[in-house]
């Protein structure tokens, strides 16, 4: 039964959200630091290089670290302000325990010794894959390999999945398909001298701040921008050509400009003869998708989808990025697809300047998605259904194939099967699913039904707080590693300080839980998170994301090694197929047909708004951290609904005003802004807040069938105009928490809205 | 000393209001936790422009024109400092003088501050703070003679303000004719997105 054992209000007393407003010791305090710790942000993909000032075991502040390669000292807000993270009032320093009277701090070992009891009971009396592990991207290489194999060999599950699943694997699906590898094709130095830049469903600003300067770096040199999104982003304001398509309507555009280039002829087609298969399937799949086909499906003119085509077929040299946008949709995979065939239509791919990538959200969510934290995939991103990649795993972990489980569950059919009873325990480290995967009522009632329950996490975040037992983990700069950027260059992540009270690394946590499930002969030599990435480099090698040849050495010395690099000697991929050779088993680039379908829901009288979520550059996904650093919070305290004036005006809302909006699944209530930014017929809310105003009440369980991503982009919602006093008690104390971010006073003198 | 060949440009058309240069403003250990910099939303209604403003370090600076106990001082390589502090009377001269609306006067503190280019950063061959961190390099600070070749916009740093001529050692950098400007999502759909 795990319902939140307090209180909602007396929860956050103890455990906040509250904010940490200042470095150690308050502003003036300004110590001369011990030591400055190179490291990287955790906040998103682009892992910014940066230095960590250390005084006294306490992280008091950062310097920009000027010679890492990417970023060159760049930093976003989250970046800048990261270091509040730890000193935090609401860390989890003790194991906690759920009784009659609310969560108590109990000491390490009998935490521990209650969550190996209760797995065993879970697993005697249901079966091993009664209870799953539910992971996440923010760890690193070696923990995300860890988990992987804590889950199969550890609790011999076959369900084990992470949040990637929410972020990434339409991407990796899509670029297995055509390339059979999952890495952005170039690092990001190919943006800069790239003549056409094609964005789409990426609102580059926000998500990934650093790559507005690798654009920009290109349009410098002349380089035309397009931007393809229900919103006109920061980075699109000035944007060559800005085409605001239909929510869930990418690959209606892309077949469109398909279409187009192949009518006119703007078809390299030696590449495509020599280097690719199935581009006849794929003409065939677009030959009707004329401008006006895809004027109506995208509501775009035609005259701009002309434009488009033409800008970049008659392109000598381009890259081509999405993200989010495009990928959670219930036809992710199709949508990378079609913008792949745009690539290799064109054969701009594996040379200079020519490049193709989805850009990375969460922050190691690529090295986290390539050795075996995914449901169907064994380390070196092979396939656990793969008779020869079973093989070799065996043989690197030294167990039989019949202990090793086969795929499992993704994270919302986990979730799915919670809530049908069919898994009875769950394990989650590093992943907020009640804030983060859709439907939120759906996984409220689905953690309640829950037999037992196990968190790892640094805070109590929202889904930790139906805990059975929460065991305090270890914070990013409180532990040594690596993880992969999103340009495929794997760098080393540095501890800065000791972790606090009993709070430890998790990968110490998952091997004490191993061995006291008697199956430390698998995890007892993992003495070091080096010890683990060793086993990793092994494990890897000779599968398409081969690790072999980097140690931390070798990344120190280099500032980052870009994977493959399957020997000591290699120096390491930044471009991949330079020699026109893919890894798919032809060796030939895919092109994959992709037909149009419309998104699962779409809009009609009774839900007649398309919703669309995403991110704000002051937030980090479900913001369990963010969402404690005051000058983040003063920046964006709260969600918000953006609504065009144009529909605005039709249900009688002005700006600030209270609106429901209400979907198949929930409503909430929110605060108006009235943007001209947006399409008349879309709104969009950021999805960083828990309860009341959470997003994904309002988002639909729906999975593109190949990747399961949510459709977190493409919902059908109605808005009505309602009263003040309808907003939430939660965004009252939003609002006052900004306003103590901003004025150090606690108490806010009156209500804003 | 700030070498006198690095200039200081700031792009608003690059923006992109994330406030990274604010945050890493307020980290100086000169002004712990205030920020020198003000980050403006224009009008959110009608578009995402932002707008930085960082200290303009005139030629002749107004705010020490005005300063009734000459408490402003500008330093020989252009840098126009905070108020020092024994002379101060925090009287806010400046702060209402200022045609780019930079000095603040906190209270409590009763001394001006104001950006002073990171003079412990600058004077010492490092990049200001927020021109490091922005991730647009909408805050861009170089030596002077890249700029033509750097970027395709020009530098502006001579303003007439009412009948006063001012001329900066930090520069505007000119929006760029060149670039669309997209306000509204309506007028770029077939039918307005009705
Ligand atoms: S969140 Fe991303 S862009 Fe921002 S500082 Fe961190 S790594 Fe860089
Ligand atoms: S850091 Fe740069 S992009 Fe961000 S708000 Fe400041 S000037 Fe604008």
């Amino acid at each position: 039964m795990a319902m939140p054992p307090n209180r909602l209000d007396e929860l956050s007393r103890a455990f906040g959200p509250h904010l940490n407003l200042a470095p150690p010791g308050g502003w003036e305090a300004n110590p001369e630091p011990d030591k400055l710790v190179k490291t990287h942000c955790c906040f998103c993909g682009q892992q910014c290089g940066i230095q960590l000032k250390v005084k006294d075991n306490q992280v008091i502040g950062f310097e920009p670290w000027e010679d890492f390669p990417f970023n060159q000292g760049k930093l976003c807000p989250k970046g800048v302000k990261r270091y509040l993270q730890g000193n935090h009032p609401d860390r989890l320093k003790h194991a906690l325990m759920r009784t009659e009277q609310g969560f108590a701090e109990v000491e390490p070992e009998p935490a521990l010794d209650r969550v190996v009891d209760e797995i065993q009971s879970i697993q005697g009396r249901y079966g091993k894959d009664a209870f799953a592990v539910l992971s996440g991207v923010s760890l690193t290489n070696e923990k995300s390999y860890l988990a992987g194999k804590f889950a199969r060999l550890g609790l011999q599950t076959k369900n084990l999945d992470y949040n990637g699943r929410l972020c990434m694997v339409s991407a990796g699906a899509g670029n297995k398909k055509a390339f059979g590898i999952d890495r952005a094709a170039n690092s990001w130095a190919d943006i800069e001298g790239a003549e056409v830049i094609w964005v789409t469903g990426a609102n580059v600003a926000e998500c990934a701040p650093i790559t507005t300067d690798y654009i920009w770096r290109a349009r410098d040199r002349g380089a035309k921008l397009i931007v393809c999104d229900p919103r006109i982003t920061p980075l699109a304001r000035t944007a060559d050509l800005m085409l605001p398509l239909k929510p869930g309507s990418d690959c209606a555009l892309t077949n469109g400009i398909l279409h187009l280039l192949h009518k006119w002829d703007l078809i390299d087609w030696e590449f495509v003869n020599q280097h690719t298969s199935g581009f006849e399937e794929t003409l065939e799949a677009v030959k009707d998708c004329t401008p006006e086909w895809t004027s109506n499906l995208t509501g775009l003119p035609i005259a701009a989808i002309e434009q488009a085509a033409r800008m970049w077929g008659e392109a000598k040299t381009s890259f081509l990025l999405h993200a989010r946008g495009i990928e959670h949709q219930s036809k992710g995979v199709e949508n990378v697809s079609s913008c792949i065939n745009m690539v290799l239509a064109t054969g701009r791919i594996g040379k200079p300047n020519c490049g193709y990538a989805t850009i990375t959200g969460q922050g190691n969510g690529q090295g986290g998605r390539e050795h075996g934290h995914k449901c169907d995939q064994l380390p070196g991103n092979r396939d656990i259904e793969n008779p020869e990649h079973r093989k070799y795993i065996c043989e690197v972990w030294g167990c039989t194939d019949e202990e090793l489980p086969r795929k499992g569950l993704t994270a919302q059919e986990i979730m799915n099967a919670i809530h049908a009873g069919e898994i009875k325990g769950l394990l989650c480290l590093c992943f907020n699913p009640l804030v983060s995967l859709p439907d939120t009522e759906f996984t409220r009632e689905a953690l309640s039904k829950l037999e037992f329950f196990v968190v790892l996490d640094f805070f109590l975040s929202e889904t930790a707080q139906h805990a059975d037992v929460v065991l305090p983990a270890a914070l990013h700069e409180e532990d040594d590693g690596t993880s992969t950027s999103t340009e495929g260059r794997v760098i080393r992540i540095r501890k800065a300080v000791d972790p606090p009270g009993d709070a430890r690394p998790d990968w110490e946590i998952l091997v004490d839980i191993a061995s006291r499930l008697g199956r430390g002969k698998y995890f007892d030599h993992f003495t070091s998170p080096e010890a683990i990435f060793n086993e990793l480099r092994v494990a890897s090698k000779g599968g398409t994301a081969d690790y072999f040849g980097i140690t931390y050495a070798k990344i120190e010395q280099n500032m980052g090694v870009f994977w493959p690099c399957p020997d000591l000697d290699h120096p390491g991929t930044p471009r991949l197929f330079e020699d026109k050779v893919f890894f798919t088993p032809d060796k030939k680039a895919h092109f994959v047909p992709t037909v149009w379908r419309p998104p699962m829901e779409v809009v009609d009288a009774e839900y007649p708004v398309w919703l669309t979520t995403g991110r704000t550059v002051f937030h980090y996904l479900s913001g369990t951290q963010t969402r404690r650093i005051g000058f983040l919070v003063e920046q964006c305290p709260h969600p918000y609904l953006e609504i065009h004036p144009r529909l605005a005006e039709l249900h009688g809302i002005a700006e600030g005003d209270a609106v429901e909006i209400t979907s198949r699944r929930g409503a909430l209530v929110l605060p108006a802004k009235v943007v001209r930014t947006i399409r008349p017929d879309t709104v969009f809310i950021p999805y960083h807040w828990p309860g009341a105003l959470s997003a994904n009440r309002l988002t639909a369980r729906h999975l593109d069938p190949v990747s399961k991503i949510p459709e977190y982009k493409v919902s059908a919602v109605r808005i009505q105009k309602t009263t003040p006093d309808r907003f939430s008690p939660e965004l009252a104390e939003l609002q006052r928490m900004a306003f103590e971010a901003r004025t150090n006073q606690p108490v806010l003198p009156e209500q804003v809205y | 000393m700030v070498g006198d060949d690095f200039g200081f440009y700031i792009d608003p058309q690059r923006c992109i209001g994330c406030r990274a240069c604010v945050g890493a403003c307020a980290e100086c250990g000169t002004h712990k936790g205030r920020p020198m910099i003000h980050l403006d939303e224009i009008d959110r209604l009608v578009s995402t422009q932002t707008t930085p403003t960082v200290c303009m370090h005139c030629e002749d600076p107004i705010c020490a024109q005005v300063c009734p106990s000459d408490a402003i001082k500008r330093s020989e390589d252009g840098v126009v400092h905070s108020s020092q502090k024994p002379r101060c009377i925090g009287c806010q001269n400046c702060e209402l003088s200022c045609p780019f609306g930079v000095p603040i006067v906190f209270s409590g503190l009763e001394q001006m501050m104001k950006c002073d280019l990171c003079y412990d950063r600058t004077s010492e061959g490092h990049k200001p703070m927020c021109a490091t961190v922005c991730p647009s390099q909408a805050l861009l600070f170089v030596p002077k003679h890249q700029i033509s070749a750097m970027r395709q916009n020009q530098p502006l740093n001579e303003f007439t303000i009412g009948t006063l001529k001012v001329r900066t050692r930090t520069a505007l950098m000119v929006p760029d004719p060149g670039l669309p400007l997209h306000l509204d999502a309506a007028l770029l759909m077939v039918g307005g997105g009705f």
